[in-house]
């Protein structure tokens, strides 16, 4: 398989970025309301419930949007930290299940530790776990030569179905009802954010986390590193002396622990135990929330919060305006497409300038 | 396993093994020519729910492909507008198209027929027996007594090798999948032939999507197409980007998914999951393995304009 390209969306300044994003977004909802129309649907009605439904309350903003938006910045920090690079980890959604998997069973395992001890080991088991999973596409890359596009989507796979028997069978919870795991004691779990809604830890820790990434990509040796391995491997092989394969691996196995994070996170924050179904595709709109944002990590806490929103507000649209909530998928694909293509308008009227 | 047995297992095999040869050539065709389409995906599911709309609509299956094809096209073009058009990265784009297809797909069957998605049945394509041909012992009826897709299949993976390979058109594809500038200086049209090499593999895509639909189960259920978009690239890999083995590698991967519901017939108690997976990690194995370095068209993935 073809050596990825270099980048997916070129790079801009902050200014040109925050246009862009504007822009994309304007579109994706012109065409949204467009596609409505045919539907024969409201797009008013549909645009004022999803509102509605994401920002309507204080609870409503709390406890849905910033909850949901929770897994979708991690996984949104996973895939930009990658795309970063160069790597096109795809492979989000099954790092992901590996992490919440490993949480739960190290959760379950250990469960009689204190909460000091228990909370941080089922955190990092989620970390190691992404990880791992990321380990086989990272190897066939590197030493095989096997593109990871191809090799990340089929690990999605393979750790959903591994997550779906685990819940069916030796992880399932012992009352032996529901394809589920048990809960993790409360020594597990996340504590309360804010006290009185269910939002919980994990954002200031998808927040930090988005910090640190900035601050690492922008000012640390390695950052420069990966960012120059990412605009052009040849090029930093040659003119930086830099090792890529070290940059791709850590890169890309970086990726998969913050993907798995969000697993772990997940277990630990919200669901309390592994199901089927856990995740509704969050590895796969982690793209568009990391595109959406320019591949910037303080960029992915704004939009993953706007896809928070997106899907917190897609209930009450089908709810109240009797849209089904699959638009949400509709809405994601358009804005990844906006964003391609204003990037591409851009770069064509930059080159006519110039 | 006795005999009967084995002839049911190789009749699933084929069946199974069938959307994703289909898918598998027309991506083998518009890789060849340099464009990767994450979003075939999206065409399956297209196709599928397009075959379903049209059998009900048309009250007869085979125009149901008709529609599953146009429908599986019509995504393609999406990405062929967008990847190939306007030159963005092939990857994203074919991941929003798949987001989309799937998005888009749900949202027309919960609107047609409800949030609880009654239970569709749709007009199933019947089997064409090949006389004489499905007489052969256990293979016959497998592979000549299938649904008429099944023969599509056949017919166009020697076509595609020789168009591919035998013909001045083929040549002029492979040229552009290795270097479109020279294809360019050459005087091909490297846009024009990605456009349409793109669109065949969506048209084919949708055949798919509609085959899963009206042959397996004359029903369509959200995510149907269950990743076989994915699959079918991966096949695309294993055949090494020839039409003949591309066809081999589809059916081999139908063996992988018959090979689960065989073993339940046969009464073994196998957690099922590990058997959805199975395909996959097959897949993952023969990247590792015998593809190893297999050389991929030179340009495949990468963007390009034209220089003048």
């Amino acid at each position: 398989m073809a050596e990825a390209p270099a980048q997916a969306v070129g790079r801009m300044r902050l200014v040109e970025s925050l246009v862009l994003g504007a822009a994309a977004l304007a579109l994706t909802a012109g065409v949204g309301a467009v596609l409505l129309l045919l539907g024969g649907y409201d797009p008013m009605a549909a645009a004022a419930a999803m509102v509605r439904g994401a920002f309507g309350s204080w609870t409503a903003f709390t406890s849905i949007t910033l909850v949901r938006s929770v897994p979708l910045i991690l996984t949104g920090l996973a895939v930009a930290f990658a795309f970063r690079a160069g790597v096109w980890n795809i492979g989000a959604e099954g790092q992901l299940y590996a992490g919440a998997l490993a949480a739960v069973w190290v959760g379950l395992q250990a469960a009689t530790l204190p909460p000091l001890l228990l909370l941080p080991l089922v955190l990092s088991a989620s970390l190691v776990a992404g990880g791992l999973w990321a380990l086989v596409p990272t190897l066939m890359r590197l030493r095989l030569g096997v593109g990871e596009v191809i090799t990340t989507i089929l690990m999605n796979f393979v750790g959903i179905y591994l997550a779906a028997y685990m819940v069916h069978g030796p992880l399932q919870e012992r009352r032996g009802v529901f394809p589920q795991t048990d809960a993790l004691p409360e020594a597990g779990r996340l504590p309360a954010l804010l006290p009185g809604t269910a939002l919980h830890w994990g954002f200031a820790l998808s927040l930090l986390l988005a910090g640190a990434l900035a601050v690492a990509l922008r000012y640390s040796r390695f950052g420069f590193q990966l960012r120059a391995v990412g605009a052009s491997p040849e090029a930093a092989s040659v003119a930086g002396r830099i090792d890529v394969g070290r940059i791709l691996f850590v890169a890309f196995l970086g990726s998969g622990a913050i993907a798995g994070m969000a697993g772990g996170v997940q277990v630990s924050g919200v669901t309390f135990a592994l199901y089927e179904d856990l995740s509704p595709g969050w590895g796969y709109t982690a793209i568009a929330v990391a595109l959406l944002a320019g591949l910037n990590p303080a960029g992915v806490v704004v939009t993953g919060v706007l896809f928070g929103a997106l899907q917190a507000g897609a209930g009450a649209m089908q709810r109240d305006a009797g849209i089904p909530a699959s638009w949400v998928g509709v809405v994601e694909a358009l804005v990844i497409l906006a964003v391609l293509c204003l990037d591409r308008v851009r770069r064509r009227v930059g080159k006519e300038a110039s | 396993m006795n005999q009967a047995e084995l002839v049911l297992f190789l009749e699933a095999s084929v069946r199974l093994g069938v959307p994703l040869a289909l898918a598998a050539l027309g991506e083998t065709i518009s890789e060849r020519c340099g464009v990767i389409n994450i979003g075939l995906e999206g065409s399956i599911i297209a196709g599928a729910l397009g075959g379903a709309l049209g059998a009900l609509a048309f009250e007869n299956a085979v125009l149901g492909v008709g529609v599953g094809a146009v429908a599986g096209l019509l995504c393609a073009l999406v990405f062929a507008v967008v990847a190939v058009g306007l030159g963005a990265d092939q990857i994203i784009t074919g991941t929003a198209v798949t987001l989309g297809g799937l998005g888009m797909t749900g949202a027309i069957y919960r609107a047609r027929f409800g949030a609880t998605g009654t239970e569709l049945s749709l007009p199933t394509l019947a089997g064409v027996r090949i006389p004489g041909l499905a007489e052969i012992p256990l293979v016959g009826t497998a592979l000549f007594d299938q649904a008429a897709t099944a023969y599509l299949a056949y017919l166009l993976a020697p076509a595609l090798w020789f168009f591919l390979f035998r013909t001045p058109y083929g040549l002029e594809l492979r040229a552009v999948g290795e270097s479109p500038d020279a294809a360019e200086a050459a005087g091909v049209r490297v846009v024009r032939v990605r456009f349409l090499a793109t669109l065949f593999g969506g048209l084919l895509a949708g055949v798919a999507g509609a085959h899963l639909a009206l042959a397996h189960t004359g029903t369509f259920a959200e995510n149907m197409s269950a990743g076989r978009g994915f699959i079918a690239i991966a096949v695309v890999v294993l055949g090494r980007w020839n039409p003949a083995l591309v066809l081999a590698a589809a059916l081999f991967f139908g063996a992988a998914s018959a090979f689960q519901f065989f073993l339940q017939a046969l009464g073994f108690e196998v957690a099922y999951q590990i058997f959805l997976a199975l395909p996959y990690l097959l897949t993952l194995a023969a990247l590792a393995g015998w593809v190893g370095r297999a050389r991929a068209p030179a340009a495949l993935a990468l963007p390009w304009e034209s220089k003048r």
